[in-house]
């Protein structure tokens, strides 16, 4: 039981953003009124997103070192949970600009990228299908999963920096970067992305021992 | 002339000083009457009945596993 008291952290964490999140104060902006909270829910998606196409990354270089194909494994359900993630920061974040801007999607530098980095991921799932050898699969897969992160990173977190944009941290809106977010927030946000992150992990891991049965189930 | 320039200027400037002091809409009221809290319950229960499914889902997982252990 106590090996998986991160899965009850994760879950006790959750449980305190949702509850902290609509109760506590926030910032009185104008524009944003409440749905400033939405940054409680919305950015955890994108960063665990994130971190588990890391993890993805580092499986695929694991599995070029070793040729070991669990490690192909982990890097290709790390990459769909993260795929999961990635859409519900999409879908998430067009609720949120239909309130708030009053259209679902802008032509915009983060939004682009972000719509663009799942297309990425989607392609590397597309990749794996088309491949029927199983090492050969990986390897294809690993080097691309390598493309694949680098180009994540330039679509969300480079490009968005260098334009001006509507979407909050960029141009003149009011920034929500780890040196701008107010601290009655970040009490709520850091726990909010800490626990949404194990939340995948949990996910990830139950993908990869249901696999692991299917196939032990097949040898 | 340039008086009574300034001194219009300075009358249209005076709706501007008052905008902040202006309310910013917030769900004040909601909270007032505790009706936030229901927002709060709404989603408590449907992220712990995702969580409840995931833990039944773990309880089956580790079954097979035990059993695949065992053979």
């Amino acid at each position: 039981m106590l090996k998986n008291i991160w899965k009850a952290a994760a879950v006790l964490l959750v449980f305190y953003s949702i509850y902290a999140g609509l109760v506590n104060e926030v910032p009185r902006l104008a524009i944003l009124n409440e749905t400033i909270r939405n940054i409680y829910f919305h950015v955890p998606m994108w960063f665990t997103m994130m971190f588990l196409f890391g993890v993805s990354m580092v499986a695929g270089i694991s599995y070029l070192h070793n040729f070991n194909l669990a490690a192909d494994r982990v890097s290709e359900y790390a990459a769909r949970t993260g795929l999961w993630f990635g859409m519900l920061g999409l879908i998430t974040g067009m609720i949120w600009a239909n309130y708030t801007w009053g259209t679902f999607w802008v032509s915009d530098t983060k939004l682009n990228g972000s719509a663009g980095t799942l297309l990425v991921y989607a392609a590397y799932l597309v990749l794996r299908g088309s491949v029927e050898e199983e090492h050969k699969k990986a390897r294809l897969s690993a080097v691309y999963n390598i493309f694949a992160f680098s180009l994540m990173l330039v679509f969300i977190m480079v490009l968005p920096r260098l334009t001006d944009s509507l979407h909050p941290g960029s141009g003149g809106n009011p920034a929500f970067s780890a040196y701008d977010l107010d601290k009655r927030m970040r009490l709520v946000f850091y726990p909010s992305v800490a626990g949404w992150i194990l939340m995948g992990i949990w996910l990830l891991q139950l993908q990869l021992r249901i696999q692991r049965l299917k196939v032990s189930s097949q040898s | 002339m340039r008086n009574t320039l300034l001194f219009l200027l300075m009358i249209l400037a005076c709706p501007l000083l008052s905008m902040a002091s202006q309310e910013i809409a917030m769900a004040d009221i909601m909270r007032q009457e505790g009706k936030i809290y229901v927002v709060v319950a709404v989603m408590s229960v449907i992220f712990a009945g995702i969580v409840l499914f995931l833990i039944l889902l773990e309880r089956r997982v580790s079954r097979l596993e035990k059993e695949r252990n065992k053979d």
